[in-house]
């Protein structure tokens, strides 16, 4: 009967969970939005280096972590792509209040694999030259918000919708782009910092048009007494961490 | 307000009927063919009709949308045909639906062509019925229950469609944006009023679907699909 792997499935669960809790060096888990992820992986072999702490990081989407942590979901720590969902949580009181922290701002790059499309920026959405436009989904995205806000800005929100398509996130929005199946799109400075081909134009979209992408970082109610979480804060704040974030596309709030 | 509930329900229903009635064309002759056929190509052919069963979703949709998309070959054969391109196009999902429900048709036309047998379809013939009327008059009725599994399950698993949509559709309103679609932002932007209405629709749709494909199709008492 298939119920005879059970216990061999227990016992799986112990030996992989077990070793999570060594005795000097503590463990923080930390939820982490997914534009960060590149990031982030530098900041953790940084602090692991000059902490002794290790930490456990889970990317994915700031809603869909947001969702999992009003579940219930073991994270220490949640940076988030912005700085509604930590105060919610705060408010909720699942989050450590006075402990939130702008970790990063998010530039929006207006991207397309076209050598010199984006030589004259404004001009090239004005006249829409393309098929497509991709965004991020301006509802759940923080990207997409504020690529809608810098069309609309430009009074161009209106004229170019009908060619807009929206990826579920800022991800996905570059991967229509980089398949080709949208021939520019608004994407993260971030994620152009570490796309290899290096051959597309770019067009920085200027930070008036838009509102700043600050993305937070909180302290979770079940971190409050984890050192490796209130070290991972201050972590954030030392010059080392904000050059790393800097070199990975973002800025640093003061 | 009515229509952000309704313009994906909508959607999602032509959606997966489309996708029913253009698998229930193409699957037939191809599941007739696994049922009947001794060709050495016949298990690698049923091996490609499973793969959307084992494969993740996303692997499909990342997979199509390279292929549909101006880079790849089936891009640039529907640009040379002026079709366009499929990605974020109703179109591009149909085409989509049909690869990743085809097990959920061939599968079951699939079992109920082999229980048919040899030997009715002997019969048939030598009261001189050509191949085409043995198809028509014994095994399809003899099917039917084959038939009616197929489409439900077809129509059922295109409504649940989500991952490969995700990657190809562009949530456009209108056009893309499906139910799971739809679930999946309100989700994302935390309307969870909204979301619960629309889930909890999905639920008892998809418990009446499975409960009327066993009462149609399993014995009593043992609720198997067949």
């Amino acid at each position: 009967m298939p119920t005879r792997w059970l216990p061999s499935l227990g016992l799986l669960i112990v030996l992989l969970t077990g070793p999570f809790s060594p005795a000097g060096a503590d463990t923080v888990r930390i939820g982490v939005a997914a534009n960060f992820a590149d990031a982030c992986r530098e900041l953790i072999r940084r602090f692991e280096a000059s902490t002794g702490h290790s930490v456990t990081a889970s990317y994915g989407s700031t809603g869909k972590l947001y969702a999992q942590i009003i579940h219930g979901a073991p994270y220490d720590l949640f940076m988030a792509a912005d700085a509604h969902r930590p105060a919610l949580l705060e408010d909720k009181g699942l989050a450590v209040s006075g402990t939130r922290l702008s970790y990063a701002q998010g530039r929006l790059a207006l991207w397309s694999p076209q050598p010199e499309a984006l030589n004259e920026p404004e001009r090239y959405l004005a006249e829409a030259p393309f098929e497509r436009l991709a965004i991020a989904n301006p509802k759940t995205a923080p990207y997409g918000l504020a690529a809608q806000q810098a069309l609309s800005g430009l009074a161009l929100w209106d004229p170019l919708k009908p060619k807009l398509v929206r990826g579920e996130s800022v991800a996905q929005a570059f991967q229509f782009v980089a398949s080709g199946n949208a021939q520019a799109g608004f994407v993260a400075l971030s994620q152009l910092q570490v796309w290899p081909d290096k051959s597309g134009s770019t067009w920085l979209v200027p930070q008036s048009l838009y509102q700043p992408i600050t993305q937070q970082a909180v302290l979770l109610a079940r971190g409050q007494d984890n050192p490796a979480a209130h070290a991972w804060l201050r972590f954030l704040r030392n010059d080392q961490a904000t050059a790393i974030i800097e070199r990975f596309g973002y800025s640093v709030p003061d | 307000m009515i229509e952000t509930y309704w313009d994906p329900i909508w959607l999602t229903l032509k959606l997966a009927t489309t996708t029913t009635v253009l698998l229930l064309i193409l699957g037939t002759p191809l599941a007739w063919w696994l049922a009947r056929s001794r060709h050495w190509l016949r298990q690698p052919v049923a091996a490609v009709v499973a793969l959307p069963l084992v494969l993740p979703p996303t692997v499909l949709g990342f997979y199509l949308l390279l292929l549909l998309g101006p880079n790849g070959w089936v891009g640039e054969l529907t640009q040379a045909l002026g079709l366009g391109l499929l990605p974020f196009t109703f179109e591009g999902l149909v085409l989509a639906s049909v690869i990743y429900s085809l097990p959920f048709t061939v599968q079951p036309l699939q079992n109920a062509f082999s229980a048919v047998g040899d030997g009715v379809l002997e019969v048939a013939a030598t009261l001189r019925a050509t191949p085409w009327q043995r198809f028509l008059f014994v095994a399809v009725p003899l099917a039917r229950n084959g038939f009616l599994s197929a489409a439900v399950l077809t129509f059922a698993h295109t409504i649940g469609e989500f991952g490969v949509i995700l990657m190809i559709g562009g949530s456009i309103p209108g056009e893309t944006r499906v139910l799971s679609v739809a679930i999946y932002d309100h989700v994302e932007a935390l309307e969870y009023a909204e979301a619960h209405w629309l889930s909890a629709g999905l639920v008892g749709f998809a418990f009446v679907v499975l409960l009327s494909l066993y009462a149609l199709n399993g014995k009593p008492r043992t609720g198997v699909i067949r």
